[in-house]
């Protein structure tokens, strides 16, 4: 431990140049910046800003990625908060709540339970990698398609969360986003499924259109059609700006809760950000003391998904580093701007390039320090953007959101998608039918169902693998009892 | 973004000295793939190459993914026609995809300049599998084809092939090939090295550092002769050869004249040194193969996956 302490700091004192905090503070600029654009997630924003840093040394370019990569995040959580249009799939779960506390007059507090909660998850996780990578690695291996199913199904039980009043309307919501998940090449077999021929939808549909379409467009739509009717007022600023003695309260246990769930599901090949997002959702709904702010703005529902998703990502590090794996579109990056310097990851990094290690790991600390420094300030800039009128800053939303969608693919079909889940969003919300579950659906559906049928090939048909692996057999008995519970001990209240 | 690349190599071409009368004026390149992956990496390095060689003053990329490369063949069919400063990249994996989806657009409707690269598969199995040679490996896959899956990348793609190409040298139906697909490299090489899969196939440059780190053990490779001292299938008796290759294409209806051009172009930009660094760098074997004898062997190639693709029972029926 004393050993790995010493390299960190070596690792720090390769990063903490004069010159490579400026790349730093440049590329956290940039990345904020470019991450407020919707459509533009941190790993595009890293992939397009790459060719400006062939000029750089390994190091000062690593810096700046995470700048670039940490600023892009936030500014992507800023858009979400304030325009409701998540330009990446894992600030989807901070949309729900942080776009409520915006229209109510609470976008400062959000702003920056996100900052802060993000810096906290990210400095844990960081911790945890330098001390746990090769022990953790080795767990995360054991995670095969049986164990990965069992993970999904468990995830599935965070539908409850956001299912809202009705259990028919919220799984009706649930079996659309299903339904469009199956969309495209059935990616077991090969053969396409519900693309009617149009070969921009074999690839399936992509769940910031859906989320951007429903979120977004849906509420420009439903506030135009009915904005004389709306009582709903958009408060631009009620109590402070910044985050209240309450409002800390209810973050750090979040982001803590946050981090512990994020940094594992991270580090397992396929875990992705976007389930943690949800599970860190659910927990924090089931878990509060003001039950009754959630869907209307509860600072647990945004501090939680956004330390979550840092976490997560700084986990993805753990298979990137100890194996040469990237597990989401950000390790995938990094990767190829390792292999631009040529250095391929892989079982051997640790050994063969301890400085360009500790040197990334000290610049992600780097990057998550700069970024609280340089946001917290501009929280009260952004907060400026809701004072604009309602029917210009929809136009704006409408405006934003279209370009997002488009600049995922170039594909006029993305846009035409767009408004269709728009249109689909509108009547959803006339109807009163919960947007979140069918989100949930399309992102969990495809996961479920490839991981399950791999389990099976590789069994041969033999459905008992579920159950004869301890872990998925553990994990699916956790979701059998937190579904289960519930109902028994209503029962058990009312007999 | 695209406009900036331009600017960029724009600029690197003024850097290099300037163009020769021959020079065309700008590349409009193709890549039916997002950035990052296999035809991306050929394209932009071939555009380096081209301006290195004095062979385009700039080039402008389009990235157009999706569906195997068949979203950006059908856009190149259409959008590009008779433009002799058009060129787009593609390979095998775009073979497979136009027969595996019934694409109304196929390889027959562009003009096909030159092959550029090779890229061979390697099989591997954890290095804690009771399988220590091939020999091991295909006895029990004899014996049960069902209880050997093989992991690698997407159905019907390269990984796939060869798996069902080393069915059918054995003797064991395509269909009952147990290939388990992984989006990515990633993914596979998680199921492999945690031993959830029996044997993984894929690029020799995605599993070469589990290898080199001791994760994963080397069977075989799908060259003619040996890589890097690992054996290749034909030495273990299984008659089997396959080349990931790539390519490159030019518009629907170009004149002979123009497109002799062109290949004069790549050929030149593959003579260069920056090319010859790209092959090394990312381990690609140069198979190159222009014009009249380029399109024959894309025939013969369609044919071959064609009837893997049957013999997989994969293929999509309308």
């Amino acid at each position: 431990m004393g050993e790995t302490f010493g390299l960190l700091m070596h690792g720090f004192s390769i990063a903490l140049t004069p010159l490579n905090l400026l790349w730093g503070f440049i590329g956290t600029m940039l990345g904020t910046f470019i991450g407020v654009l919707p459509g533009v997630g941190p790993a595009l924003t890293v992939a397009m800003l790459m060719p400006l840093t062939v000029k750089l040394d390994p190091t000062g370019a690593l810096i700046m990625f995470a700048g670039i990569y940490y600023g892009a995040m936030y500014g992507g959580s800023t858009t979400t908060i304030l325009l409701n249009t998540p330009g990446e799939s894992a600030s989807i779960a901070t949309a729900l709540e942080g776009n409520m506390m915006a229209k109510n007059g609470r976008a400062g507090p959000a702003l920056a339970t996100c900052a802060i909660g993000s810096f906290v998850a990210g400095t844990i996780a960081t911790i945890l990698v330098t001390l746990l990578a090769p022990l953790v690695v080795e767990v995360a291996l054991k995670f095969g398609p049986a164990e990965y199913f069992a993970l999904m199904v468990f995830a599935f039980t965070t539908v409850a969360a956001v299912i809202g009043s009705s259990t028919v309307r919220g799984l009706t919501s649930l079996f659309l986003g299903l339904l469009l998940g199956v969309v495209g090449i059935d990616s077991q077999t090969g053969k396409s499924r519900f693309a009617f021929g149009v070969p921009e939808l074999l690839d399936g549909i992509d769940v910031v259109v859906l989320a951007v379409g429903l979120f977004a467009v849906g509420e420009a739509l439903y506030v135009a059609a009915y904005a004389s009717r709306l009582e709903e007022k958009m408060e631009q600023i009620k109590g402070s700006l910044w985050m209240s003695k309450e409002d800390w309260k209810r973050s750090w246990p979040a982001w803590l809760r946050a981090t512990a769930i994020g940094f594992p599901f991270g580090s397992i090949p396929a875990g992705g950000a976007e389930i943690p997002t949800f599970l860190s959702y659910a927990v924090e709904k089931r878990l509060t003391k003001y039950p009754e702010e959630f869907g209307h703005g509860a600072i647990e529902g945004v501090a939680g998904p956004e330390a979550a998703n840092n976490a997560s990502v700084t986990g993805a590090l753990v298979p990137l580093l100890t194996l040469g794996i990237p597990t989401s579109a950000t390790a995938a990056v990094l990767l190829s701007a390792f292999q631009n310097y040529g250095i391929s990851p892989g079982p051997l990094l640790f050994q063969m390039q301890p400085d360009l290690v500790w040197g990334l790991l000290a610049s992600l600390y780097i990057g998550n320090v700069m970024l609280l420094i340089l946001n917290l300030p501009l929280v009260g800039m952004w907060v400026k953007v809701l004072s604009i009128p309602q029917p210009l800053l929809y136009a704006g939303i409408l405006v934003f959101a279209t370009l997002g969608a488009y600049s995922l693919h170039q594909s006029v079909v993305d846009l035409i998608t767009l408004y269709v889940f728009g249109l689909l969003g509108f009547a959803m919300r006339r109807w009163d039918i919960p947007v979140a579950p069918a989100v949930i659906g399309l992102i969990l559906g495809p996961l479920a169902e490839t991981q399950a049928r791999r389990a099976l090939a590789i069994s041969q048909g033999d459905a008992t693998v579920f159950l004869t692996h301890p872990i998925s057999a553990s994990i699916l008995a956790l979701s059998f009892l937190l579904l289960v519970l519930p109902l028994l001990y209503r029962l058990l209240r009312r007999s | 973004m695209r406009k900036w690349f331009t600017g960029l190599l724009a600029a690197l071409a003024l850097a290099s000295g300037s163009s020769t009368a021959q020079a065309q004026p700008t590349i409009k390149m193709m890549i039916p793939a997002n950035p990052g992956g296999g035809w991306d990496q050929t394209g932009r390095n071939l555009a380096q190459a081209l301006i290195s060689a004095k062979q385009a003053v700039a080039v402008q990329f389009e990235n157009r993914g999706g569906a195997g490369g068949t979203i950006g063949l059908a856009q190149f069919v259409n959008a590009a026609k008779g433009d002799a400063t058009a060129m787009m990249i593609g390979g095998m994996v775009m073979v497979g995809a136009i027969y595996l989806e019934n694409s109304p657009v196929n390889l027959s409707m562009v003009t096909p300049l030159a092959r550029l690269t090779g890229e061979y598969e390697i099989i591997v199995v954890p290095s804690n599998s009771p399988h220590k040679t091939m020999a091991d490996l295909v006895k029990a896959f004899k014996a049960n084809p069902g209880s050997v899956s093989w992991g690698g990348g997407s159905a019907g793609g390269t990984d796939h092939i060869l798996a069902g190409l080393i069915a059918k040298a054995n003797g064991v139906e395509g269909n009952k090939v147990n290939y388990v697909p992984f989006k990515g490299g990633g993914e596979a090489i998680a199921a492999i090295v945690g031993g959830h899969v029996t044997a993984g196939v894929s690029g020799i440059g995605e599993f070469a550092e589990q290898i080199k780190g001791g994760r994963m053990r080397a069977l075989a490779v799908s060259s003619p002769t040996k890589i890097d001292g690992f054996p290749t299938l034909k030495e273990q008796g299984i008659d089997v050869e396959l080349a990931n290759w790539r390519g490159v294409f030019g518009a629907p209806g170009i004149s002979a004249a123009e497109r002799d051009g062109l290949i004069k172009n790549l050929r030149a930009a593959t003579e260069s040194a920056s090319w010859k660094e790209t092959l090394k760098k990312l381990g690609w074997s140069p198979i190159y193969l222009a014009g009249d004898p380029y399109k024959k062997f894309i025939d013969e190639d369609t044919k071959r996956v064609a009837g893997i693709i049957d013999s997989l029972g994969i293929k999509n029926t309308k």
